[in-house]
């Protein structure tokens, strides 16, 4: 650590370990998420090939369509990171900007999964008709239902960014939203590799 | 300097080297997943490169590799003396995981597998 970071430190030193010790607070919460989707991932691994008439993943996965959806959700969480850059800069029409790519991203993510849901069920192999579905749309939807409250959460802060411009309260909040955003991005590395790319097999 | 504390918010300092180092990294990765995946469906179960438990096993592999890159860029997640509150915990998760995951995965197949031989 540099003299300047010590100094900086011993300046704001109530203020920032009231800060950490909340931070650290939303970190056991994605920790529990963790273990939560843990067992989805289980549940996935054991009832995969449960299958009836033996329609599984392999029979609907389009590599392209899932590469685009990895790709969205990929770009957003770097999208959001230059939007907490700018937090850091206070240059709040940056911020905002980014905020909206980041939601719009988002949004194509959570367009395409839904558009992949729809057709699963249009076809007639909707989450009630085997273990393997089942398990398959819980997975995923948890996962895409996480994804929409975070998107809803950034169209809040995009309100309170416009209401209140870059205070405390809003760089906690931004804070907590980006360690959510990127944990969500790691979650789904696991969803494309586990339940499309190796349960596509 | 007023901006400054808000760098201390998370464990570890974010910068712009580190976002574009995440996803360069990142992309790679999540484009080497895809290849292979892709030359595996092409080739059906002819693929000369691995065997379907190979390609499992090379999968999870860059999966892995890919959660700590955008653990380290991205969360920026390190062992300073801040940034080992939010490691401990971290590193407990892993373990829990691998439990529930890993002792699920063994628990069912020996069952399945008893059960067919």
């Amino acid at each position: 650590m540099t003299a300047h970071a010590i100094t900086e430190n011993e300046h704001h030193e109530e203020h920032h370990d009231a800060d950490a010790t909340s931070v650290l607070g939303f970190w056991i919460y994605i920790m529990s998420d963790c273990v939560l989707f843990s067992c989805l991932f289980a549940t996935f691994a054991v009832l995969h090939a449960n299958t009836y008439n033996g329609f599984g993943v392999h029979n609907f996965l389009d590599l392209p369509y899932i590469l685009a959806e990895t790709l969205f959700l990929l770009a957003s969480s770097f999208t959001y990171g230059m939007a907490i850059l700018n937090v850091y800069k206070k240059r709040r029409a940056k911020v905002l900007t980014w905020l909206v790519v980041t939601i719009l991203l988002g949004l194509s993510f959570v367009g395409l999964e839904v558009h992949e849901f729809l057709h699963l069920f249009s076809i007639g192999h909707g989450p009630q008709t085997s273990g393997a579905m089942s398990a398959f749309f819980t997975l995923v939807a948890t996962h895409g239902l996480h994804v929409s409250i975070g998107l809803l959460w950034m169209i809040i802060m995009v309100v309170q960014l416009c209401k209140f411009k870059i205070n405390s309260d809003v760089v906690r909040r931004l804070t907590y939203l980006g360690l959510f955003w990127a944990f969500l991005d790691i979650v789904w590395i696991f969803v494309y590799t586990v339940v499309y790319l190796i349960g596509g097999m | 300097m007023t901006s400054e504390p808000t760098h201390k918010l998370t464990s570890g300092v974010k910068t712009l080297q580190a976002y574009a180092i995440g996803l360069v990294l990142a992309l790679l990765l999540t484009f080497a997943s895809f290849g292979l995946a892709w030359m595996h469906l092409e080739q059906g179960n002819h693929s000369h490169l691995f065997s379907p438990a190979g390609l499992m096993f090379a999968l999870m592999i860059l999966a892995l590799v890919q959660l700590f890159v955008q653990v380290v860029c991205f969360l920026r997640l390190n062992g300073s003396k801040e940034g080992r509150w939010e490691l401990m915990p971290f590193l407990f998760v892993l373990f829990v995981v691998f439990i529930i995951a890993g002792g699920s995965i063994w628990i069912m197949w020996s069952l399945n597998y008893n059960m067919m031989h």
